[in-house]
């Protein structure tokens, strides 16, 4: 568990570096397009250290909002705020906070940069569908993944390919919309903006594969496992799973960038299975072989 | 010269075994801490069954009145468990005052106004929490000690630990409650 938290801290320090490596790179560009120089280069390298930094530092708080979770107190939710205090004492660790996502499909997630500043968020559906057996097993799993620091590596990611889906979206529409009012326009813009499209087109395939090499599926199984390891009872997950599996109902606030984090990969379409366009981001190991693995324990 | 060498080799050696002895001692003052903690963590979930106990006692007595030898029991082997001492007795003293709480949550089961009962059931849940609580802790406690444990009675860090009197730790010890769906019923 200790390698594992030490190789996620490793991987987050090589995914800003790369972030950074291809910031500079992008920044040359434009200089050499535009013929600014290396003015260009300096102001995109930092823009990508400030995005780095702050990930690093406010990527949970990002995270919560973008998914619209609300913190609990103890008196609305005790049967929750009782389950994390114990599975975190069986961790050994501080107890995270706590927070409650208002969506009937039931799932969890974990975030924060270190176990001393972690948040455990479900939803609203997952606390009507399991027993408290259940609910440990879940917790604990979230639990392994604070204690594995796969918690940092994934709240970076998060932040780095939702502000990259931005971006390219925000690229996108100006590229439509510019290019149109000004018509064929001079040569020099039509380089520029021919460049941009081919950048946005590049980028979208270029964070699947990024997001799901920095998240292999085993550290899923691997959280399974240390999560039973602490609740010493795998049935409970693997029951909690059976549910889930169950449960078709879609979450509204599902998204690509961010679907790496939850227990069992959401879908914003109704239905079982994944939007052909979900499974490119496939992050998650299916849910069956998880459930199969729990109960060999 | 060639005194110098064993003179230099000599030096080198007892500065490797003293970097050894400095780097186990302070392995052994981090695990002890850390079974100190872990004590004191049981500690905390154990006064506040102790706490939650009176409250829970009144509640069932409102609705069940001349089941008094099962409160007497509950009441009696809370005051056995609060005036225990160490590690073995302790743990001794806490299975006893489970066994006397499930009597009397059986009892509970049969006064259905009771079982509807608000405060009854909030005082359940936290029943609930607070053993699996104890449970986790005691988990925690004997991992640490296990680790403990192991480096004090493992070669070469043992000679560290018996030089500077680290003793084994005792194992928290209680009788295992069932494990499984146990859900509080409505």
């Amino acid at each position: 568990l200790y390698e594992q938290a030490a190789r996620n801290r490793r991987r987050t320090a090589l995914l800003v570096l790369s972030v950074l490596a291809l910031a500079a790179g992008v920044g040359y560009l434009i200089g050499l397009v535009l013929g600014v120089g290396v003015m260009a280069l300096a102001v995109a390298l930092a823009v990508a250290a400030l995005g780095s930094f702050s990930s690093y530092r406010f990527g949970d708080r990002l995270v919560l909002r973008a998914m619209r979770a609300r913190p609990v107190s103890p008196e609305e939710e005790p049967r929750l705020h009782n389950v994390v205090e114990g599975v975190a004492i069986a961790a050994g660790l501080p107890k995270p906070a706590v927070y409650l996502v208002d969506e009937k499909a039931p799932n969890a997630f974990a975030t924060g940069r270190d176990p001393e500043h972690a948040s455990i968020v479900v939803t609203r559906g997952l606390l009507d569908l399991l027993n408290r057996v259940e609910l440990e097993g879940v917790v604990a799993h979230e639990m392994a993944h604070i204690q594995g620091r796969d918690i940092l590596l994934g709240t970076v990611v998060a932040t780095l390919a939702g502000s990259a889906v931005l971006l390219s979206e925000f690229l996108l529409r100006w590229f439509w919309w510019g290019g149109r009012r000004r018509g064929d326009g001079r040569g020099e813009g039509a380089a520029l903006l021919a460049l941009v499209g081919l950048v946005v087109a590049l980028l979208t395939p270029l964070f699947a594969a990024a997001i799901r090499a920095a998240v292999s599926r085993e550290r899923e199984y691997l959280a399974d496992a240390a999560g039973a390891l602490l609740t010493r009872y795998p049935p409970g997950l693997a029951s909690a799973l059976r549910k889930i599996a169950a449960d078709h109902t879609p979450m509204r606030v599902a998204n690509n960038a961010t679907a790496h984090l939850w227990l069992n990969q959401p879908s914003r379409v109704p239905g079982e299975g994944l939007h052909w366009f979900e499974r490119l981001f496939a992050t998650h190991p299916p849910i069956r072989e998880r459930i199969r693995r729990l109960e060999e324990m | 010269m060639g005194a110098m060498v064993w003179v230099w080799v000599a030096v080198a050696v007892a500065g490797v075994v003293l970097l050894y002895g400095v780097v186990t001692y302070n392995r052994l003052v981090r695990v002890r801490n850390r079974v100190e903690n872990a004590w004191s963590q049981i500690d905390v979930q154990l006064r506040r069954r102790y706490d939650l106990i009176p409250n829970l006692v009144e509640t069932v007595r409102g609705y069940a009145r001349h089941e008094r030898d099962v409160f007497e029991a509950v009441t009696r082997a809370r005051a056995a468990a609060q005036a225990a001492s160490g590690v073995g007795p302790q743990g001794a003293a806490e299975g006893e005052l489970s066994r006397a709480l499930r009597q009397l949550l059986a009892v509970a089961e049969n006064y259905p106004q009771l079982r509807a009962n608000e405060s009854f059931l909030a005082l359940q849940e936290e029943l609930t929490a607070t053993e699996s609580k104890i449970a986790f802790a005691r988990q925690f406690y004997n991992d640490q000690v296990m680790a403990l444990n192991t480096l004090i009675q493992s070669f070469p860090s043992t000679l560290v630990a018996r030089l500077a009197r680290f003793r084994p730790r005792e194992f928290f010890e209680v009788e295992e409650l069932p494990r499984g769906p146990v859900e509080v019923r409505f």
